[in-house]
């Protein structure tokens, strides 16, 4: 039981800290925003800086343009990245999961063609998981890869695709074997983008923002040297990918609703209501209190999954436990932040009474895509209560 | 960084949950709520062969000198065995507060005979207002030759009947600052004046009232510095606090355990419960409070054991989360029960109620929670 970090630890959260506030612009609302193409572009600029700093993937093979960073070192990374809100939306899921499966579970030749250009800032990944018809039930999709040759051809939808439009690479599930069992006949491809027969169609989501995409594949061609894994190694591949999205994505998560919560103090303490202060209204005090108890409590969670790694122990179900508590603690964060706000919580950014950038209004929408998004809450407590505590299935 | 247990804490760990499987069963933890005194002479004694009473006292005064959180790891499987008796309040209110504000002599005369299970203590602070903060301790220690004299009533002391020294907290000093001018006694339980009287609780556990009728106390009795008692007991309150969450800990952990084995066992519908997903859903909150619960009581009491300038900060916030969340998992687990969790006859009733005990000790979390407030503003 020992909470210090290192002396290595903190020289590098001291300086990731300086650097990130010299290279984060003051006015940077938040990772979400990389979704309007100026903010992109300047999220990309970002990446690319940090790519010269060597700070894309820490915890990668220094080979591939990581770190080897410890989890421990991940876990400062993750928490300063997150506080400071770095734009680094592109990378997330190529460098928390995408890179790892690649990693895990790819050739060499796969590893080579694929990290280095991740830790460069060159490349863009997005994940070609769910399907119209398989969303929670991931593994009914029905995309089918048939072998042809030295090819596969690809047949099927995808939905809910980010950065699909914006992606030079994607990650594919398949159907490889239509006859096996549902979990057993699927394929983890690296499918590129630019490949004839793809399609991206745009879905605008509820902050009036395209984020997301349908991707149509019709008669894709991807080569063999595209299969990541054994030919029906796929759900395999995917309920690993998953773990280790869940849990490296709640760090950095947990740390913006820290600022977030930060922020909204400094501005109850600033803020003048009836001769006092906001801060001095009890209700407010509670819910703030409350918040930051509760975030409190969600740090050291995912402390204890970052241990179980460091022990190299099995910490799958932890980290459910950590992504489910975590997401909707974010729920309840912006929804706080809302309340104590009042009127001027509903504002948009870019009116002029906007309090706050407006980022609670905005992350009130949003935290809702992190309780579905990478299995929703109610996926989580069936993994935890069947796949974690033996829970029978009927 | 490593929330894990260091080798020696999994052996301490290991070793209680054996020694209390086999010496605190349910019968027994049963017998003590029944008996007036709560506890036994040779459980006390056999847990002290083990060292426990004396497991943060050095060696130097016949402890084992282990770490705080060690006694953190014990305790949380004395919550696990809902192990009754004055553990608590002879360590943490008692050898805790005499090792961090006593004389050598105090400490001489005092912590060998607690670590060897030869004397047990507690700390008599609240009062008929029950407030834990500075200004409830109003009743008065008045000066008169080599004694104070106290007079005024405690309540809500824990263990009091059984003890052979109360650390007592009185006024010695009205002052504009409520915690300027309290004074803290070692009083032998046994002087003329004591009156004790078991209050019926919850968890059947032994909290009293204690009358002070014109009691005599020794000067060279004053623990610390006469009119300045409060910081020492604001410590004794913090370890003691991040101590309930270890015990809550547990004790949410094995209502966790008991429940699950039940809705793996229980046919209903010609399956069991636990197929459900109305019970699945259930255990998988069930697991957030207690994981939640038990990480941030490990951080409030490595803060305190390392003096962490935030440590108090982190207890109430500990306090605050462990309340309510074992109080969520001690309520789905009767849920799980059903008509069988409301029997006296079976266990699962002995972990809600003795929850609550410990949800209100030291602080619940309205009281912890205005505590982060207040720190909030600073």
């Amino acid at each position: 039981m020992d909470f210090h970090f290192s002396p290595e630890e903190k020289a590098f959260r001291q300086d990731l800290r300086a650097w990130l506030k010299e290279n984060v612009p003051p006015d940077w609302e938040g990772v979400f925003l990389e979704e309007e193409e100026k903010e992109w572009r300047q999220g990309r600029e970002f990446v690319k800086k940090l790519s010269d700093k060597g700070w894309v993937a820490p915890s990668w093979p220094k080979e591939y343009g990581g770190m080897e960073a410890s989890p421990a070192l991940q876990l400062v990374y993750n928490e300063e990245m997150g506080y400071h809100r770095a734009p680094i939306g592109s990378v997330v899921q190529a460098v928390g999961y995408i890179g790892p499966a690649i990693l895990a579970f790819g050739t060499e030749e796969q590893k080579k063609q694929h990290l280095p250009p991740i830790t460069a800032g060159e490349i863009v990944w997005c994940q070609g998981f769910s399907e119209p018809e398989a969303g929670s039930d991931l593994a009914a999709l029905q995309t089918r890869a048939v072998k042809d040759g030295d090819d596969y051809v690809i047949n099927g939808t995808k939905i809910w695709t980010s950065n699909a439009h914006r992606s030079d690479w994607c990650i594919l599930l398949a159907r490889t074997d239509p006859a096996a069992p549902k979990h057993k006949g699927i394929g983890f491809f690296l499918v590129d983008m630019k490949s004839p027969g793809i399609t991206v169609q745009p879905i605008i989501n509820m902050a009036n923002v395209h984020s997301f995409n349908q991707v149509f594949l019709e008669d894709v061609r991807v080569p063999k040297s595209g299969l990541l894994g054994q030919e029906n190694q796929g759900w395999f591949i995917t309920i690993m990918a998953l773990d280790f999205e869940r849990s490296t994505l709640v760090a950095a998560a947990i740390s913006m609703a820290k600022r977030n919560l930060d922020e909204l103090i400094d501005y109850c303490k600033e803020t003048k209501v009836n001769g006092g202060t906001l801060l001095d209204n009890p209700l407010v005090r509670h819910k703030l209190a409350e918040m930051t108890i509760e975030i409190e409590v969600g740090k050291y969670m995912v402390y204890r999954v970052v241990s179980l790694q460091a022990r190299q122990e099995p910490g799958s179900i932890e980290a459910a436990v950590c992504k489910l508590y975590n997401t909707e603690l974010d729920v309840r964060v912006a929804n706080t932040g809302i309340q104590i706000l009042g009127l001027y919580g509903q504002l948009q950014r870019d009116s002029k009474w906007a309090q706050l950038m407006g980022r609670f209004q905005k992350s009130y929408m949003y935290a809702l895509a992190m309780t579905v998004g990478g299995g929703s809450s109610e996926i989580q407590r069936n993994i935890i209560a069947m796949r974690g505590l033996g829970l029978p299935r009927r | 960084m490593d929330l894990g247990l260091s080798e020696e804490q999994e052996l301490l760990k290991n070793f209680a949950r054996d020694f209390l499987e086999k010496e605190c069963p349910e019968a027994f933890v049963r017998a003590m709520e029944e008996d007036e005194k709560g506890y036994t002479p040779e459980f006390w004694q056999k847990m002290a062969a083990q060292g426990w009473q004396g497991l943060i006292i050095p060696e130097q005064y016949g402890g084992t000198g282990m770490t705080y959180t060690d006694l953190i790891v014990l305790l949380e499987e004395f919550g696990r065995a809902l192990v009754p008796g004055p553990f608590i309040s002879t360590v943490l209110l008692g050898a805790m507060p005499i090792l961090e504000a006593g004389t050598e002599e105090q400490k001489k005369e005092f912590l060998p005979k607690i670590a060897a299970g030869d004397l047990i203590m507690t700390m008599a602070l609240t009062e008929p207002s029950a407030r834990w903060d500075a200004s409830g301790v109003e009743m008065p220690a008045k000066a008169e030759g080599d004694s104070f004299v106290l007079s005024g009533s405690k309540l809500f002391v824990p263990d009091a009947n059984v003890s052979d020294y109360m650390l007592v907290a009185a006024r010695t000093k009205e002052s504009a600052n409520p915690e300027d001018g309290i004074t803290l006694f070692l009083v032998d339980s046994k002087s003329a004046g004591i009156e004790f009287t078991v209050l019926k609780t919850i968890a059947a556990d032994k909290q009293c009232e204690v009358a002070f009728n014109d009691v005599r106390v020794p000067k060279a009795n004053v623990l610390g510095e006469v009119d300045k008692g409060w910081p020492i007991i604001q410590s004794a309150k913090n370890k003691a606090a991040a101590a309930a969450c270890a015990y809550l800990v547990g004790l949410a952990q094995m209502d966790f355990d008991v429940s699950l084995d039940y809705a793996k066992e229980r046919i209903q519908f010609d399956r069991p419960i636990g197929s459900f997903q109305a019970i699945q859903h259930k255990f998988a909150d069930m697991i957030i409070d207690v994981d939640g619960s038990r990480f941030i009581t490990y951080k409030a009491a490595w803060a305190l054991q390392e003096n962490e300038p935030d440590a108090e900060m982190l207890v109430s916030m500990a306090k605050a989360w462990c309340s309510e969340a074992t109080r969520r998992v001690v309520a789905h687990g009767q849920q799980i029960h059903g008509g069988i969790g409301f029997t006296k006859d079976y266990k699962i009733e002995l972990y809600f109620r003795r929850q609550k005990w410990m949800e209100l000790m030291w602080g619940d979390a309205d009281h912890h929670r205005a505590m982060v407030a207040e720190k909030l503003g600073t």
